[in-house]
């Protein structure tokens, strides 16, 4: 298959977040800043290429009828190890992320692509898809927490423009779901789907 | 190359080899990171400590650090004094406390005590409350927190105005506010108990 177009296919045509509507836990618990959702993208883009990369590869050996099992102990040491070397080596991060990197383990995302794409296509595709998803989910998840973060703190990865509290709604839960809302169809509409 | 068939040895070899390779890798990362997720740890606390006490003029801070574990008068976990001298004068001692009380539950922080009981700083150690409301309590993210530095124990209330203290409440984060005037309290009530029964004189 054509690498760009499973590149494109990532970050626009099948958005996970914006299209796909995949991994929403994550994506509505964390972005209450930009760089909290940036900061999440990236651990959850070296899970998929790291989790993609090893299925790929090992997709022959494992029958099917335990391939999810496998698939998901792949998954889970991934986000363990992530989850170690974020908390030794990155603490600011580990602290603003805390409780959601184990939480990359039952994100949906990993596993359907698991499932979906590297299982199915070789090494090479497979860590390309990985690559995309990630991205596409951290542009999604950036964008979402730099709108909230804009709205409910009036600054933008931690530069306040506008003295003020800002619009508290946004900061919390309600505010993730009124943003994902918009974000989706102003996304949609863009790229003429709907 | 063709699938492999799913019948049973194919099924328990296949899981114990991919689960034995996952434990081995992952214990091999965890060994790797153990030292610096500790060392991280360790120096958060002892930059705390250097935190909230009071300053001296070289900032050499103190030249021995008595550490002693303490009941609290409310609450059942012990809490942590850390006696701070300098040429065998006590120089303030940095009280680490916690709270069940905050949003998420548990919260500690670091306080600061002069040897006349006021308080000189008070920073945050770990927390979980809600990104942009309760995270005010941190020192970087806003300067509510500064209302404690140089806190007058013995004129002032360590609780919020609206319960009838003198502490100001956080918009929105009533609650996480509350908890922590309450880890502060429960520093200050047990450092008062440990000052009146001397204990202070037994540690050192």
């Amino acid at each position: 298959m054509n690498k760009l177009k499973i590149i494109s296919k990532g970050l626009i045509k099948e958005n996970p977040v914006f299209v796909l509507l995949l991994g929403l836990c994550p994506v509505l618990g964390v972005t209450t800043s930009a760089f909290n959702g940036f900061g999440m993208g990236m651990v959850t883009t070296f899970v998929l290429f790291m989790s993609n990369l090893v299925v790929s590869l090992i997709k022959n050996f494992i029958p099917a009828k335990v391939r999810i099992p496998s698939y998901i102990v792949v998954i889970a040491s991934f986000v363990t190890i992530s989850e170690l070397v974020v908390e030794a080596f990155m603490p600011d991060l580990f602290e603003a992320l805390g409780l959601f990197i184990p939480l990359i383990v039952v994100n949906c995302l990993v596993l359907g692509r698991s499932e979906a794409f590297a299982s199915k296509n070789d090494v090479f595709s497979s860590v390309t898809d990985g690559f995309a998803m990630g991205l596409g989910f951290t542009f999604a998840l950036t964008a979402l927490g730099g709108l909230r973060e804009l709205l409910g703190a009036y600054s933008l990865f931690g530069y306040s423009f506008i003295e003020g509290d800002g619009m508290l709604v946004f900061v919390l839960a309600p505010g993730a779901f009124i943003g994902l809302g918009y974000l989706t169809a102003i996304f949609l509409k863009l790229i003429g789907d709907r | 190359m063709a699938k492999k068939e799913s019948n049973f040895v194919n099924m328990v070899t296949t899981l114990a080899i991919v689960t034995a390779v996952a434990a081995f890798t992952l214990s091999m990362v965890y060994n790797l990171t153990a030292g610096p997720i500790e060392e991280g740890r360790i120096a958060r606390q002892q930059e705390a400590i250097r935190y909230v006490l009071p300053p001296t003029e070289e900032m050499t801070e103190f030249d021995k650090l008595v550490t002693k574990k303490f009941l609290p008068v409310t609450g059942s976990d012990s809490i942590t004094f850390n006696f701070a001298y300098v040429d065998g004068e006590l120089l303030g001692i940095a009280v680490e406390t916690y709270t069940m009380r905050g949003w998420e539950g548990f919260i500690s922080a670091m306080v600061g005590f002069y040897p006349d009981k006021n308080i000189v700083d008070v920073v945050h150690l770990e927390h979980s409350e809600t990104p942009g409301l309760g995270d005010k309590i941190e020192k970087g993210r806003d300067d509510w927190s500064n209302q404690f530095r140089d806190f007058n124990t013995s004129e002032k209330e360590l609780r919020l105005k609206g319960d009838g203290g003198d502490v100001d409440g956080i918009t929105a984060a009533t609650i996480t506010a509350r908890a922590y005037a309450d880890a502060i309290e429960r520093a200050y009530l047990t450092l008062k108990e440990v000052f009146d029964e001397k204990y202070l004189t037994l540690e050192y």
